[in-house]
């Protein structure tokens, strides 16, 4: 169901003609400050809004509350201390942080990884996905008010993180991926408890759609709310479900080519026209639908083999940039590494971090937005707090 | 992969057709470019970055901005001993002037400075990478103190408003036509740009590098005998 | 010398104005807290929990059960604080004049034909009047508190409650109409002789007046400023709501008002819909067993009650929230014309039928 132009004036015109009540008391230019302490924000964002009054004239993001120096950090570490530290770009989806950074410098050194290990890394991969975008999807229904979903969506998720925790040892932070393959094999029993929450989180999905999706409040709460059109999202680099929401056919894992086993399995990318928040919201529904039928297939596709390349003890990458980036939970994300040949850690690593360009699009996007409509946005939007900061 | 010869081909055709039509548009502005197996890259003069952006993102397709940021060349002097640039890494073009005075990879000129940046076409799916030399900065020997200095590419990408303004506040380049360059991250007082290698990460100093910490074994050395998934 | 005794009666038992009317009172007065904080337990503590998967309060008392008392004590203990600028007086009467509007409806819902505060002949003419003074109590509060934010919240609510509160009296109308009385007493009675095409003794109007139940629980939703319906309350995450300033005691004072509205609301709405406290074969004489009505009553009125809470909570706990002009334009455009055309219906109907 699109969201038509008689419709999108319809909507304008009915924020102007309907009861609202006025102030008349000293509020034109009151400047609101969604501080870094907030309920709506994932983490310390600071938004400062300037309304006249319900609508909003212009919105200033704060980052760097959370701003860790990761890239300065990253030039005194070596390669495996620079894993442990990039978990921690974004949190909800750890593993999938490590990947991009550990190809880069497996393309560095020319080193390729056995097929068992690029699998396994996919299924992780894909987990990293489910366990991101499930908090998501219950977290949308708090911001807008419907407080029931989030605790389906963290009772679901246990699931997946207790499988992330067998096999790597951490539920958040697995720090599991190493120059060449992965740390450890999976351990005895993993797929079949694996299929088991998976069929969990398929369920999760479907109570979703029809607690939420299905809901004509939250369909009205949402849709054409916060249009991002296509060529604005290119400009700002939006990346991810936010991208395919405004009907951008992009998904870096089948259009990029790539050590990993994305193209072992049969799937398929969502996209939708609308762009509002809505859409953000089904696309990623979708997603996490269709990342459960990539580990099925994954799984049932294992390879056996050495889970990890010959790579000597003391890493030396050889001089040499390598950009890779990968289809992350939020976006698209990318490491640049760039090694000057000495033993240690990167010369210089730019982090390309997919919610730093889906954020700096919230000045364009929340100009004449009203009031309540800025926290559905913000939570349409998904971000990381360390990922805008790192 | 490796600093790359002359001699690399382009990873598609395409990479070609679009190094190919910017040296066209750009002329002597396109100073090099180099190729891997899956990037190119492109290195523009000064003068030219903001035609390079316009030219990339109006005809050849390459309208989604990745990122943009900056590299500092010079060797971090609070690292010294092992880690220190290849010897065999050749050294950059043209070379500085000084010995190892700085070297710099792929596509590097001969300045401190470089700002670097990806576009990508999403509906071929190809990304190139732009760099431009920028001045030395406060060691440039031609203009002691000033600010390396680029055009902003806010007037074609709106996006790169956070991305200057982050470079600006790590490096110090100063991107001439954008709307303000204001702290993204830091605090407003903050004074010095943390990225450059000469400003001092504390924990290196209280601590210098130890070297090697942790050398962790492959998987089949312990031999400990646990049971894995077929 | 007799002086003229009017009939103020307990239970049939004579009394002097002054009596009855203290331990009338002393009834209301420990009915409305105790309903409230049997609903916050029940309902926000325990059945919020086990929908969404969880426990709940377990510790306090076996599986939680003084947990409500718990927090009422809580906010017992913490600090009276007045904002610097704010009207002493004003702010602290707003929670008073909001608990007084819910006490007053309590006086007029019967749990059994003689258990009743006050059998008046306008009962829910009255309760709906006194119930709509809580809105003067909002304002009171959202003013007295010096802050902008709280003002803002408390307009916002104001015009909630005023455009919610016409669906809910025009609900009403039509179970008047149909019963002929406004009394509360004569609408159970009409309900417990009440037939449908010849079948009858069910005792509920919920039947012919399904449309005015659904508006009187939707209106009563928005009354109770509760999800979809809580804009103003979950302002909060943006700008504080009106109850922002307020702590301790005061804040105690609000949050038993919510629910004791809760429960008043859910009475009148088994009262007028439910049949109150009638049960299937009580219109039968009873002879000397009749006193087992007063009895087993307000019993029987209490799981009317609970049952209706438990519709309006689970609505809460499962829907999203209207944005405040989505929320003004439901009531105005569907649910006054839906009540209007309810009333013109139980008209017409009762025309034609009338025997």
């Amino acid at each position: 169901m699109t969201v038509t132009e008689s419709q999108k004036a319809a909507y304008i015109a009915g924020q102007a003609a309907d009861a609202r009540v006025r102030v008349e008391i000293e509020a034109e230019g009151m400047t609101l400050n969604l501080g870094p302490q907030h309920p709506a924000t994932h983490g310390t964002l600071r938004i400062i809004v300037r309304l006249d009054g319900e609508q909003v004239v212009w919105a200033d993001p704060v980052p760097g509350y959370m701003h860790r120096g990761y890239e300065k950090l990253c030039e005194v570490r070596d390669y495996a201390q620079v894993t442990t530290l990039i978990n921690r770009i974004d949190w909800l989806g750890s593993f999938a942080n490590e990947v991009p950074f550990i190809l880069a410098a497996e393309e560095l050194m020319g080193i390729e990884a056995p097929p068992r290990a690029q699998y396994i890394r996919t299924i992780l991969f894909e987990l990293a996905r489910i366990a991101n975008v499930c908090l998501f999807l219950g977290d949308m229904g708090v911001q807008l008010g419907a407080i029931t979903p989030v605790f389906y969506a963290f009772r679901d998720r246990e699931f997946v993180l207790n499988l992330i925790e067998s096999a790597t040892g951490g539920r958040f932070h697995p720090n599991f991926d190493r120059i060449g393959g992965i740390k450890d094999d999976l351990p005895k029993g993993w797929i079949d408890e694996c299929r088991v929450a998976l069929g969990r989180v398929r369920g999760f999905c479907d109570q979703m759609e029809d607690l939420l999706v299905g809901n004509v409040i939250f369909q009205q709460r949402t849709r054409g709310i916060g249009v991002i059109p296509r060529d604005i999202a290119l400009e700002y680099g939006v990346s991810g479900a936010n991208a395919r929401a405004s009907g951008i056919d992009w998904d870096l894992r089948r259009d990029q080519p790539s050590p990993l086993a994305w193209k072992h399995a049969d799937w398929k990318v969502f996209t939708h026209p609308d762009g509002d928040s809505f859409a953000r919201y089904w696309v990623r529904l979708q997603e996490v639908r269709e990342a459960t039928r990539i580990v099925e297939q994954l799984m049932d596709g294992l390879p056996a083999g050495p889970i990890r390349a010959k790579v000597p003890a003391r890493i030396r990458v050889p001089a040499g940039e390598a950009w890779v980036h990968t289809e992350n939970p939020l976006g698209e994300m990318g490491y640049y590494v760039v090694s000057d040949g000495s033993p240690g850690g990167p010369f210089r690593c730019k982090i390309r971090t997919p919610s730093f360009s889906n954020i700096s699009i919230v000045p364009w996007l929340l100009r004449g937005v009203f009031v309540p409509d800025v926290i559905t946005i913000l939570a349409s939007l998904y971000f990381i707090l360390g990922d805008i900061d790192r | 992969m490796v600093a790359a010869e002359p001699e690399t081909p382009p990873p598609t055709p395409r990479h070609g057709e679009l190094v190919a039509a910017l040296g066209e548009a750009l002329g002597a502005d396109l100073v090099s470019h180099a190729y891997s197996a899956t990037e190119a890259w492109v290195r523009v003069a000064p003068a030219g970055w903001l035609q390079a952006g316009r030219v990339a993102k109006e005809h050849l397709g390459l309208s989604y901005l990745c990122f943009i940021s900056g590299i500092d060349w010079l060797q971090n002097p609070g690292l010294g001993g092992e880690k220190a640039w290849d010897p065999d890494v050749e050294a950059s073009d043209p070379p500085g002037d000084g010995p190892g005075r700085w070297k710099t990879g792929v596509a590097g000129g001969g300045t401190r400075f470089q700002v670097f940046a990806r576009l990508a076409d999403l509906t071929r799916h190809v990304g190139l990478t732009l760099k431009v030399d920028v001045g030395d900065g406060p060691s440039d020997p031609d203009h002691p103190g000033a600010a390396p200095r680029v055009a902003s590419w806010v007037p074609l990408f709106r996006g790169a408003d956070w991305h200057e303004r982050e470079a600006w506040e790590m490096y110090g380049i100063e991107f001439e036509g954008h709307p303000g360059l204001r702290h993204l991250y830091l605090p407003g007082e903050f004074e010095g740009f943390p990225l450059r290698k000469d400003f001092p990460l504390l924990a290196r100093e209280v601590k210098p590098w130890p070297g090697f910490v942790n050398v962790e074994g492959l998987p089949g050395d312990d031999d400990s005998a646990e049971d894995v998934e077929a | 010398m007799s002086l003229p005794v009017a009939a103020h009666t307990i239970l049939g038992i004579r009394g002097a104005y002054w009596n009855t009317a203290l331990l009338k009172a002393v009834a209301v007065l420990l009915v409305a807290p105790t309903g409230a904080l049997l609903i916050v337990y029940l309902f926000m503590f325990k059945m919020m929990a086990h929908m969404q998967s969880r426990l709940g309060p377990m510790e306090v008392g076996p599986h939680g059960t003084l947990q409500a008392i718990a927090e009422a004590v809580k906010w017992l203990q913490k600090e009276d604080v007045f904002p610097e600028r704010a009207d002493r007086f004003v702010f602290a009467m707003a929670p008073v004049v909001v608990l007084v509007s819910t006490f007053l409806v309590y006086v007029v819902i019967p749990a059994s034909p003689r258990e009743v505060a006050a059998n008046l002949d306008t009962g829910i003419l009255f309760a709906l009047a006194v119930s709509s003074v809580s809105v003067i109590g909002v304002l009171m509060a959202g003013w007295a508190s010096a802050n902008k934010y709280s003002l803002i919240g408390a307009l916002r609510a104001a015009g909630q409650l005023i455009a919610y509160e016409l669906p809910l009296v025009l609900a009403v109308v039509g179970v008047v109409m149909q019963a002929g009385s406004l009394s509360l007493n004569r609408i159970v009675a009409a309900q417990a002789h009440f037939k449908l095409f010849g079948f009858g003794g069910l005792g509920l109007f919920a039947i012919p007046q399904v449309v005015g139940l659904f508006l009187f629980l939707v209106a009563a939703q928005a009354e109770l400023t509760q999800t979809p319906f809580d804009m103003p309350v979950a302002e909060s995450e943006l700008v504080a709501g009106f109850m922002t300033e307020y702590t301790g005691f005061r804040f105690l004072l609000f949050f038993i008002g919510e629910f004791a509205t809760a429960f008043a609301l859910a009475g009148l709405g088994a009262t007028l819909f439910l049949g109150g406290w009638y049960f299937p074969g009580w219109g039968l004489p009873f002879g000397h067993l009749a006193w087992t009505r007063e009895v087993l009553g307000p019993l029987v009125l209490l799981a009317k009650i609970l049952g209706l809470l438990f519709v309006i909570f689970w609505v809460r706990f499962s829907f999203p929230r209207f944005r405040e002009d989505q929320l003004q334009a439901f009531a105005w455009k569907f649910l006054i014309p839906l009540s209007l055309t309810n009333i013109l219906v139980t008209g017409i109907l009762k025309v034609a039928f009338h025997a």
